[in-house]
């Protein structure tokens, strides 16, 4: 029998199976591999671990940081906190970011709905029973207009950010409405350990979204300040690394690497111009077999000499 | 029940055997010998990251029968997770290593593009699959790193969709949907590397006086070391 095939295909490449051939074992190679690889990976197991630093509690917060508790309750109050004024997914209270003039964030809609101040600490609030001043505070707070609720919260804020060392007890004395009541009571919620379960627990008795609690945390300045002095700063290269000294995610160091640089380090919109431009660069990448020009530069570059040294020889 | 048996072209048995066959030639799926040319280190890396994916996939079904919580109250959990966590790295290592050699060959050349896309993919897929697993691992890390990821999918209107905020979703992602899609892609890739056979170098001249075309089953000076084709590891498994 005999069976006649091209010996080049396409870009004049020529078939593979036309040349000269020597013996290889590749299963022989792949337990070889298996074996150098599972000594390398217990043995980097053993003598290494892995890091895993405990997740932040809310009550640990209260405990470490109440200040940054109560300044964090009076800016979701105040309709101030990063999530409140976020846009898109959570609310309307902002386009969100842009590329060029496309609004790219908005596209997305309102569709994890979340509102900052009734949601991350009123809500919680109310579950607690036979406290008559924070039910005072409660029907003060829900009787009164948007506008006058913004104005209590707006001023404590305020006044928070002045005191010494940001604390409650040393706030200036001001029309602050029920709102020193209130976020007080939710320091001391919070304090108790049972405000993950009160953020997490809505339509379901099972949850496995942290999404408001998550917002809450990232909402303060605690988390981030822990995360820095672990050089997880989004200028530490920080989407990258893990705690301690351990590797990380090296793999995204391009996609970390834009936020280092301008203009996307100094820019309102960094988020969606790196995403874009990864989004680019990825289809580059993918595409790079039939994309003219760049698909012939491993020719000129020369490292398929070493590759192939017998060959070139 | 059926009616009589088809035999030949008319058996969906014979026509996915054949299929089968055009994918790839009996022979080229374990062949035991390669092109002379391969004989450089770099080689290695393929077979390499497969051998560390081997560790990926059993560490993490080890923690998957401990469940979520297990590596933060267990020594042996713990031990186990930094078992995935290495073999994730050297995963990646090789899996980078093994690129950058197949870029400096241009092994796309030949009608292998596929191949090239299917890795590449296969690769971001690895990406977002070791990304989703720092995302699903409840400790500081997790909470850090999924506040800080939100923006960016966010702002290109895909947050509500992945949220990263969301771990139950994150866990499913991690532990389902994105190793089975690296899973396909990369029996995928390795078929395609097996019907395809390894890229020669650049300018490389198949030996012979006629390789313009060659007929397979006949005396054609193929290899030095005599060895020969079988005819069946040559028919349609190459385009």
């Amino acid at each position: 029998m005999s069976t006649t095939v091209r010996s080049h295909v396409g870009d004049g490449t020529p078939d593979a199976h036309l040349f000269d051939t020597r013996p290889y074992d590749l299963v022989k190679e792949f337990v070889a591999a298996l074996v150098v690889v599972g000594v390398l990976t217990v043995i980097l197991s053993a003598v290494l671990s892995s890091p895993d630093r405990k997740a932040l509690s809310l009550a640990a917060w209260a405990d470490a940081a109440p200040a940054d508790v109560v300044a964090t309750a009076a800016a979701e109050l105040a309709g101030t906190s990063t999530s409140a004024t976020y846009g898109p997914p959570y609310n309307n209270a902002a386009e969100g970011q842009k590329v060029g003039p496309l609004p790219v964030q908005k596209w997305g809609g309102v569709r994890i709905p979340i509102d900052s101040a009734n949601d991350l600490v009123i809500a919680p609030l109310t579950t607690i029973s036979g406290d008559a001043a924070l039910d005072g505070a409660l029907g003060t707070w829900q009787g009164a207009s948007d506008a006058q609720r913004g104005t209590w919260a707006g001023q404590y804020s305020d006044a928070l950010s002045s005191a010494p060392d940001g604390e409650a007890a040393k706030v200036a004395s001001g029309d602050y409405g029920p709102v020193p009541v209130l976020t007080n009571k939710f320091l001391a919620l919070a304090s108790s350990g049972s405000l993950e379960g009160l953020l997490t627990t809505g339509a379901s008795f099972y949850s496995s979204d942290e999404t408001k609690p998550l917002l809450l945390l990232a909402d303060g300045a605690y988390l981030e300040d822990q995360a820095r002095a672990e050089h997880l700063g989004g200028d530490q290269w920080g989407m990258m690394n893990e705690t301690g000294d351990y590797p990380g995610q090296p793999w995204m160091w391009l996609y970390t690497f834009w936020y280092q640089v301008k203009p996307f380090s100094t820019s309102e919109n960094a988020d969606s111009l790196v995403w874009v431009l990864m989004a680019i660069l990825t289809l580059v990448f993918v595409l790079l077999p039939y994309i003219p020009g760049l698909r012939s530069l491993p020719r000129y570059l020369g490292v398929h000499r070493l590759i192939w040294r017998q060959q070139t020889r | 029940m059926s009616s009589a048996p088809q035999t030949g072209e008319g058996s969906w048995t014979v026509r996915l055997r054949n299929r089968l066959s055009r994918t790839v030639p009996p022979g080229q799926l374990l062949p035991d010998r390669q092109p002379a040319y391969v004989t450089s280190g770099i080689y290695i890396f393929g077979v390499a990251s497969l051998a560390a994916l081997v560790y990926v996939i059993a560490s993490g079904l080890i923690l998957a029968v401990g469940g979520a919580p297990w590596w933060h109250t267990s020594s042996i959990g713990h031990f186990v997770n930094s078992t995935h966590l290495w073999s994730v790295e050297l995963f990646f290592m090789f899996m980078v290593v093994h690129l950058w050699g197949k870029f400096f060959m241009a092994a796309w050349r030949g009608r292998r593009g596929l191949t090239w896309v299917t890795g590449a993919v296969a690769f971001i897929g690895s990406i977002g699959t070791a990304f989703t697993g720092y995302l699903s691992q409840s400790n500081f890390d997790s909470q850090w790193i999924s506040t800080q990821a939100k923006d960016g999918l966010n702002s290109v209107a895909i947050g509500s969709t992945f949220n990263v905020l969301n771990t139950g979703q994150m866990l499913l992602w991690h532990v389902m949907l994105l190793p089975l899609l690296v899973g396909v892609l990369v029996v995928m890739h390795i078929i395609l590397v097996r019907r395809h056979g390894v890229v020669p170098p650049f300018d490389a001249v198949p030996p012979g006086p006629n390789h313009a075309e060659r007929s397979f089953g006949a005396d054609d000076g193929h290899g030095r070391d005599e060895h020969r084709l079988d005819p069946a590891e040559s028919s349609g498994g190459r385009p």
